[in-house]
């Protein structure tokens, strides 16, 4: 089975290929790339020029909910919601019920993918068993199964002994830890960003040195192990600071991610348009504008390795209660794309170049996933992207089973073409049906 | 007439509703005085006073209101507990709604708890405390309160003292006296200021003695016991140390000031007795006043729909716009 890519702007950090050029798919691998390459009984599929032709976009935070959740979502609708949103592959939170924290689990998640056929699932295990901090998972026995990275997400590594046995005994393995950084005792019941609007508003607080200091305890502890870790959805500036002293004094081991909304909304949105949206409720928070500054700092100054979406949905009916009984979190897949462009490349944050980096490249390194990459022989998972196309998002019409977005409505500059992943398009967006 | 049918928070009103309120519940208080204390205004509209929070003087103030101006009143205690059983704030409501209220009166311990139901419910809300967030009548009754010594608001100093970061009662009454051109001052333990304090409009200080000098209206709020657990303060012993409202720290204040306090009172916790019980002491006028002040809202609410815009039993003159 052969499928041409023809015309379109090919453009791959992994090997600093940026020009017009053709890619040839045979057999799930990139087969050559090339000018005007013939068809040679290849599907054809054209490109219209303007378009990007990108390594396979990769989310390293998505919540997939199955097993155990699937009101919310399950890991047909989760990784149809990815392919919709220009994802190839995304790394699914253990936080499930029960809890990923055995290769029972990982297999079951991973059979559930290859049912949907779509994108590829890389299942991150809990380090602890229960994600409960108290003893140490399996993690070598995950590995086997599948599992790519380890975290207890949705909850901190609240003691500094596990998250150093973790990073050393993952550090074996050759698998980062991932940790949502957050002290307990800081955050208490606390429902959204220690600041003027939560204040005004009269709902509880976070600081966001709740978050960097959990950030600075792990740093120090991959320093003294060598392990690999990566922060969880980053959003403090203090965070932001500690991350780029590290990489600054030569830490070699130390990763990490920015949701989309926390590099685009602040906490004024708590109360403007809608006051106490539970769809903007999320965690970490919304936080103030120097922190959202300090986000796109770091992103445009190369600080931030990783654009992640934390897609975390919830049902409704869970969405429209009180604001401090909501849970946490957004959906962030089909979203992800259009704030990436419209925000970052378009304001003339970052280049495109960037931006693949941020998708794609690094996601793949960072987690050490095939893909990222369109060299020569490596799995032909594609994105094609319009970066100047205009997109209205609409709640309603999202592929995911839950809704909870705080960009409903939204028109943003910047769209999802087609994704292709082994070779296979599994997804065409209808608004270019008609497209050359 | 107010531009809003529901009562939310002093966020949403203009000085001169807040001015409108208060003129009518000057009208309003001439009824108490009448030997037969009820009028006609609100006779068949059913208000269902809905409290999720333990509460007595707020739900029998609008209880006494709403039967003055001749409402139907349900008047519901809802556990916390029996909620978490499973039904959902949206769900009771609506259940209620079937049944054909004209207005819910409601107190709950979340803040935003009634903007979730104006957003998606028919009734007019009335919002009788949300968490942190707010109580519009009662700072509208403690302005009418202060208004009745003063015969002003507009550049009066007023020093609120207490427990700050919890406090529905600072919220509403910081942009209240903001509003109305009074300087507010704002004083507890660090660890009981909402974070961004200073921006609310307020002079924030850990002094007593600083926040009541030359003080026309002091007004204490209530410390919680179970303040001691979150590591707020050490004792309620040196809290009154440092904070409670003595007869010392009175003088310092103007020679007419007013002390006021929405209660529960915590006696040698946040004030002395004799304070409390003193001749600068309102605290109970500010009870009276609450039925009057919440008359006055239930009627403006209600004149938001047509029917009941003349008014039998109150003197028209009384309620123009101010």
């Amino acid at each position: 089975m052969k499928l041409l890519v023809k015309g379109g702007r090919v453009v791959d950090p992994s090997t600093g290929r940026d020009g017009e050029f053709d890619v040839l798919i045979e057999d799930g691998r990139i087969a050559r790339i090339g000018k005007s390459l013939p068809a040679d009984g290849a599907e054809v599929l054209a490109v219209t020029s303007g378009w990007l032709v990108v390594p396979g976009l990769i989310d390293l935070h998505v919540h997939l909910r199955e097993p155990g959740q699937e009101h919310k979502e399950t890991i047909a609708t989760g990784t149809a919601s990815a392919v919709a949103g220009g994802f190839t592959a995304v790394a699914c939170m253990p936080n499930t019920d029960p809890v990923n924290d055995h290769p029972g689990v990982t297999e079951l998640i991973l059979r559930k993918a290859a049912d949907a056929n779509l994108a590829r699932v890389y299942p991150i295990g809990a380090v602890s068993i229960g994600s409960r901090g108290e003893q140490m998972a399996e993690l070598a026995g995950q590995k086997a199964a599948g599992c790519v990275a380890f975290t207890d997400d949705g909850r901190p590594i609240a003691s500094a002994l596990l998250m150093r046995r973790a990073l050393e005994y993952a550090g074996m393995l050759g698998v980062p830890i991932v940790d949502h950084c957050e002290d307990p005792s800081l955050k208490g019941d606390g429902v959204a960003h220690e600041g003027f609007f939560a204040s005004r508003l009269g709902l509880r607080g976070i600081p966001g040195v709740a978050e960097s200091i959990m950030v600075e305890r792990d740093i120090a502890l991959a320093e003294l192990t060598g392990g690999s870790f990566h922060v969880c959805h980053m959003s403090a500036r203090q965070s932001m600071r500690a991350v780029r002293e590290a990489k600054a004094r030569g830490v070699t081991n130390v990763t990490c991610e920015v949701a989309p909304h926390h590099f685009v909304m602040t906490d004024e949105s708590l109360e403007t348009p809608i006051r106490y949206d539970t769809n903007v409720k999320m965690n970490p928070p919304l936080r103030e504008a120097a922190d959202r500054d300090a986000m796109l700092a770091g992103i445009a100054d190369g600080t931030v390795d990783v654009i992640a979406t934390d897609h975390a949905p919830h049902h409704a009916d869970e969405k429209q209660v009180e604001f401090d009984r909501a849970p946490f979190g957004i959906i962030g897949l089909e979203t992800c794309v259009p704030l990436v462009f419209d925000r970052l490349v378009h304001a003339g944050r970052i280049g495109i170049v960037r931006a693949i980096e941020l998708l794609s490249t690094n996601p793949a390194r960072v987690f050490r996933l095939p893909g990222g990459t369109l060299a020569e022989g490596s799995v032909a998972d594609i994105t094609i992207l319009a970066p100047g196309a205009p997109v209205t998002v609409r709640a309603a019409t999202l592929k995911s089973k839950s809704k909870n977005t705080p960009f409903d409505g939204w028109e943003l500059k910047g769209a999802v073409v087609a994704t292709i992943v082994g070779g296979r398009i599994v997804y065409k967006n209808d608004a270019f049906k008609d497209s050359k | 007439m107010l531009r809003s049918r529901h009562l939310l928070g002093i966020a949403d009103l203009e000085p001169d509703e807040i001015g409108l309120i208060l003129e009518t519940a000057e009208a309003m208080t001439e009824i108490a005085a009448r030997p037969i204390k009820k009028v006609p205004t609100l006779r068949g509209r059913t208000v269902v006073n809905l409290f999720f929070e333990p509460s007595t003087r707020t739900r029998m103030s609008f209880e006494v209101a709403e039967k003055r101006l001749s409402a139907d009143t349900l008047s519901i205690s809802v556990a916390q507990s029996s909620v978490t059983k499973g039904e959902t704030l949206l769900d009771t409501v609506r259940n209620l709604e079937a049944m054909a209220p004209d207005m819910i009166v409601i107190r709950h311990g979340s803040s935003g708890a009634p903007h979730l139901l104006a957003r998606l419910c028919r009734s007019s809300i009335i919002n009788a405390g949300d968490g942190m967030h707010e109580h519009p009548t009662q700072a509208l009754l403690d302005a009418y309160t202060i208004r009745e010594h003063k015969k002003r608001l507009d550049g009066l100093k007023v020093a609120i003292v207490g427990d700050l970061l919890h406090s529905r009662v600072l919220r509403s009454n910081v942009q209240l006296l903001n509003r109305m051109g009074a300087q507010v001052w704002a004083c507890g333990p660090p660890t009981l200021m909402p974070p961004a304090l200073a921006r609310f409009g307020v002079r924030a200080t850990t002094s007593v003695d600083e926040a009541v000098d030359g003080a026309d209206v002091i007004m204490m709020l209530r410390i919680q016991h179970e303040r001691m657990h979150g590591h707020f303060i050490p004792s309620t012993r040196e809290y009154f140390t440092l904070f409670g409202l003595t007869p010392g720290r009175v003088t310092r204040a103007k020679p007419d000031v007013i002390i006021m306090h929405p209660g529960p009172m915590n006696r040698g916790v946040e004030i002395d007795s004799d304070v409390a019980d003193g001749p600068y002491s309102v605290i109970l006028e500010q009870v009276t006043n609450g039925v009057a002040v919440r008359m006055a809202v239930l009627y403006l609410l209600a004149g938001q729909e047509a029917g009941v815009a003349s008014v039998s039993g109150l003197a028209p003159g009384k309620v123009q716009r101010a």
